[in-house]
């Protein structure tokens, strides 16, 4: 028998990234009692990374840009697997939950007349997000915590949450372990709202934290959610590649919105070729029109770098493989070419990319003023999650549990645009907030079990009690992260998918055995081999959902069925627990489109 | 250079003492990748906050050769000598684990500093109307990433340990862009003052110095915060006028 600390909470709040705060904000403002569970400190989530901006159609730099074009950009970058409702709430409130960051401290740039000033991205329209240099992550995590603290929000640091606590079907509370003395602690609650952010610590090449190990897809799952959509990957197509050590890590799209061109080895400007047909008619004829779009001319098409994620990244891979790759397996990104545009390119570089340019200077050597910075692919974002309603965000098969934002699955379909992310953290976070303390309201009476409790214990502390063994917990997390990035990374086919999936068999065998030395104080080993389950429960959903999907779409790529078909738009994929515990896929139509958004579509080509 | 030696802390609130690691590097190796293969391969539960590795979060603040770094953004061959590179938790705050210490006392601390409060919105969308130079002045005081490094340094709080009367730069830093935002009209020249201490700062600007986002953090948020201290309270043409014409002496 363990001693636990017990808390109680009207809602439970998992993650304390963009959505977590968001969500707990919205909660408390409800008037119920809100408990907000970090796994880091506060304020150091993996929305602090964020760089580029925010999205949303405010229509501050170009007023031609507003909801309805917002949200057939955000479709078409899907293409089309997108939830359509979350997509139009999301285009429809993403302004207003911009403005009221200002309201709690933030201060975006600014346009001449005053107004927030919005930034071109890839696959929007027209400039749409707001930003603060390349910091704007920081700015939203740093606004929301330090507008969240007044709110009479309990907040736990350090805690990480290993499983969800059940009455029947309904979620009621979580058991996890603090990491300063690795005591348990028991949070017994009416509504819990996941917001624990990705799972790029699947690969091993990514820009995530180690923070980012799919806990909430995996609690979600085995508390019976379903997710969605998880052969869908999102691989920047621009990370750091060189030297090793800072492999994977981002460098912001936002150096190709202010005019960063990428080239191969033989200094040819690539993107030019292979446009895909959905986008030839917003994409620049040549390097003029493309330079004039990038410095507001309304009548220029986006260069061709700014076209969406999963296409450039292929593009990259391309040249790769075709021999024409930069020294160490990637290509050129040049923001210093500006220099032939703009006088003083050195300060305006250093002005509107401030931490890329501290980042390779202090990190690669490289002056990004002066010369081009070598980038590859590097796992970014799951666009799969939890499938939850789209108004209220609970999940569809286990009442009282709530997911926002990156643990949450539906609104970006096959493929994220870049700034629909941090939009998506506040416009979904707010929802979930919202409807969580409804729900916690509405259903006051529930009984957290005793043994389910006892089991989370003995699972918790079963491989520190093994102690030192032979199975390493860093190791067997790399070779998984080494057989994922093999297997189901950028370019899949069904031979190396099934390898995988019999690989995922193997390694999820050995989790028995795993072993941590030590004591429960501060122990990364202990902690380490713990978040294992759920790097092996999300690696599973993602390579089954690849296998299944026999065609190449958005951010799924297979060599064995290039082309994108059809037959396979009217649906999504849904992984659930089965009742031995087997993971089952399931095909599950999309909803028809709502007649007036079908002519938004239509309208906005 | 192809291995290196490093002499890392390992202990708890008890007491405890430096170890010896061997690590072969990789090219472009920062001391948070040294530390990450020491636990991965000769110690499992060696204790470190990390989250970000790209010097954004504030995560992995250590002292590397009695330095207050941040690991992420330390090159081991910069910091590389003749005899081994140590790393050791920072000073200013009670070791938890090895590497790790209890900064809870700097959330503690800014709870208590009145928020940006801001005025009636400009316009009916909820907006306000500001200028790009008006909001540089405190833009700069939010690229902090609170990894604690200026607290460390500060002698205030290293050397004489007075945190119960003094926030320290990074919540002078944190008072001064709610002050300079250009649409709160809260005051907290009383608070910084009375409660937070600003008077302790002599300005020797241990804290800019290790700042690693470069935030000019004495020139730009304490010297501006000391000189409306002492305008409000101790400008005796002021306490004049506020006799004849009115005015809370704000004592």
């Amino acid at each position: 028998m363990s001693a636990y600390q017990e808390f109680e909470h009207d809602v439970l709040v998992i993650g304390a990234g963009g959505a977590g705060l968001r969500a707990a904000i919205e909660a408390a403002a409800a008037g119920v009692n809100v408990g907000l569970v970090c796994k880091s400190l506060l304020g150091k989530a993996h929305t602090v990374m964020a760089e580029g901006g925010m999205a949303a159609s405010m229509g501050n730099v170009d007023e031609r840009d507003g909801w309805k074009t917002h949200f057939a950009d955000t479709m078409r970058g899907g293409q089309y697997l997108n939830s359509w409702r979350m997509a139009e709430l999301h285009a429809k409130e993403s302004p207003e939950r911009a403005r009221e960051l200002e309201k709690w401290g933030a201060l975006f740039d600014r346009t001449p007349d005053g107004k927030i000033l919005q930034r071109n991205f890839g696959g929007h329209k027209y400039p749409r997000l707001a930003h603060v240099g390349d910091r704007t992550g920081l700015e939203m995590i740093r606004t929301l915590q330090d507008h969240g603290i007044h709110q009479g929000i309990d907040v736990h640091m350090e805690v990480t949450v290993t499983r969800l606590l059940k009455d029947g079907e309904r979620c009621v509370g979580a058991f996890g372990y603090d990491r300063e003395q690795g005591r348990f602690r028991i949070f017994k609650a009416k509504a819990v709202v996941l917001a624990t952010g990705g799972l790029g610590r699947a690969y091993l090449v990514t820009s995530n934290s180690w923070e980012g190990t799919g806990d909430g897809h995996s609690l979600a799952y085995h508390a019976g959610a379903e997710m969605r959509d998880m052969e869908f990957i999102q691989f920047h197509p621009t990370g750091m590649i060189w030297p090793p050590s800072v492999r994977g890590i981002l460098v912001t799209e936002g150096v190709r919105g202010e005019g960063g061109i990428l080239r191969n080895s033989k200094g040819e400007r690539f993107m030019f070729e292979d446009i895909p047909p959905l986008y030839i008619d917003q994409t620049a004829d040549n390097p003029e029109e493309g330079w004039r779009y990038v410095t507001g001319d309304r009548d220029a098409r986006r260069p061709p770098e700014l076209l969406t994620r999963d296409h450039v990244a292929r593009k990259i891979v391309k040249e790769v493989q075709e021999g024409r790759g930069s020294p160490h397996g990637g290509a050129f990104l040049d923001i210093s070419w500006i220099k032939e545009h703009i006088k003083d390119s050195e300060g305006h570089i250093k002005k509107k990319l401030p931490s890329m340019y501290h980042q390779f200077k202090e990190l690669a050597g490289i002056d990004i003023t002066k010369e081009p910075m070598e980038v590859g692919p590097t796992t970014h974002y799951a666009m799969g999650g939890v499938a939850v309603d789209a108004d209220t965000q609970m999940t569809t098969t286990v009442p009282g549990l709530f997911a926002a934002g990156e643990v949450g699955g539906g609104l970006h379909g096959a493929n994220r645009l870049g700034g629909n992310s941090l939009s998506d953290l506040v416009v979904f976070g707010q929802r979930a907030g919202e409807y969580a303390a409804k729900f916690a309201k509405d259903n006051p009476n529930y009984t957290v079990s005793e043994a389910e409790i006892e089991e989370a214990a003995t699972e918790a502390l079963a491989p520190l009690e093994r102690g030192v063994t032979s199975v390493n917990p860093f190791q067997l997390q790399f070779e998984l992260q080494t057989m994922m990035q093999n297997k189901v990374g950028i370019a899949r086919e069904e031979e190396g998918l099934s390898e995988a999936l019999g690989s995922i068999g193997e390694i999820a065998g050995q989790l028995a055995d795993v072993g941590a030395g030590g004591n429960r104080w501060y122990n990364p080993g202990w902690h380490t081999a713990l978040d294992l389950k759920h790097l092996l429960t999300v690696s599973e959903a993602i390579a089954l959902s690849a296998r299944e999907r026999k065609e190449s779409r958005g951010a799924h790529s297979r060599l064995d069925h290039l082309d994108k078909d059809k037959a396979w738009s009217t649906f999504n994929h849904v992984v659930r627990k089965g009742p031995d515990g087997e993971m089952i896929i399931e095909r599950r139509d999309i909803p028809p489109i709502r007649q007036e958004l079908q002519d938004i579509l239509e309208e906005e080509g | 250079m192809k291995s290196a030696t490093f002499k890392v802390w390992r202990g708890d609130q008890e007491g405890g003492d430096f170890e010896t690691y061997d690590v072969d590097l990789e090219p472009g190796y920062v001391v948070l990748d040294a530390i990450h293969k020491i636990q991965a391969e000769q110690a499992t539960d060696l204790a470190c906050r990390w989250n970000c590795k790209a010097g954004k979060c504030g995560s992995c603040s250590a002292e590397v050769n009695g330095s207050p770094r941040l690991m992420c953004m330390t090159r081991v061959e910069d910091v590389a000598g003749d005899g081994p590179i140590t790393v050791e938790p920072m000073r200013a705050f009670p070791v938890l684990k090895d590497l790790v210490t209890d900064v809870s006392w700097n959330y503690e601390v800014k709870a208590s500093i009145q928020p940006v409060t801001p005025r009636e919105p400009d316009f009916e969308d909820g907006s306000w109307e500001m200028q790009q130079y008006d909001v540089e002045r405190p833009q700069e005081f939010r690229k902090c990433i609170e990894c604690f490094l200026c607290q460390n340094v500060c002698h205030v709080l290293r050397d004489h340990q007075m945190h119960a009367e003094f926030a320290g730069p990074r919540h002078f830093v944190f008072a001064a862009q709610a002050e300079m935002n250009p649409i709160d009209v809260g005051d907290r020249v009383a608070q910084l003052r009375d409660d937070l201490g600003i008077g302790y700062c002599n300005i020797t600007k241990c804290c800019t110095n290790v700042c690693p986002e470069g935030i000019t953090i004495t020139d730009n948020a304490i010297i501006p915060l000391k000189e409306r201290v002492v305008d409000r309270s101790y400008d005796p043409i002021a306490k004049i006028a506020r006799s004849v014409f009115g005015g809370a002496d704000d004592d």
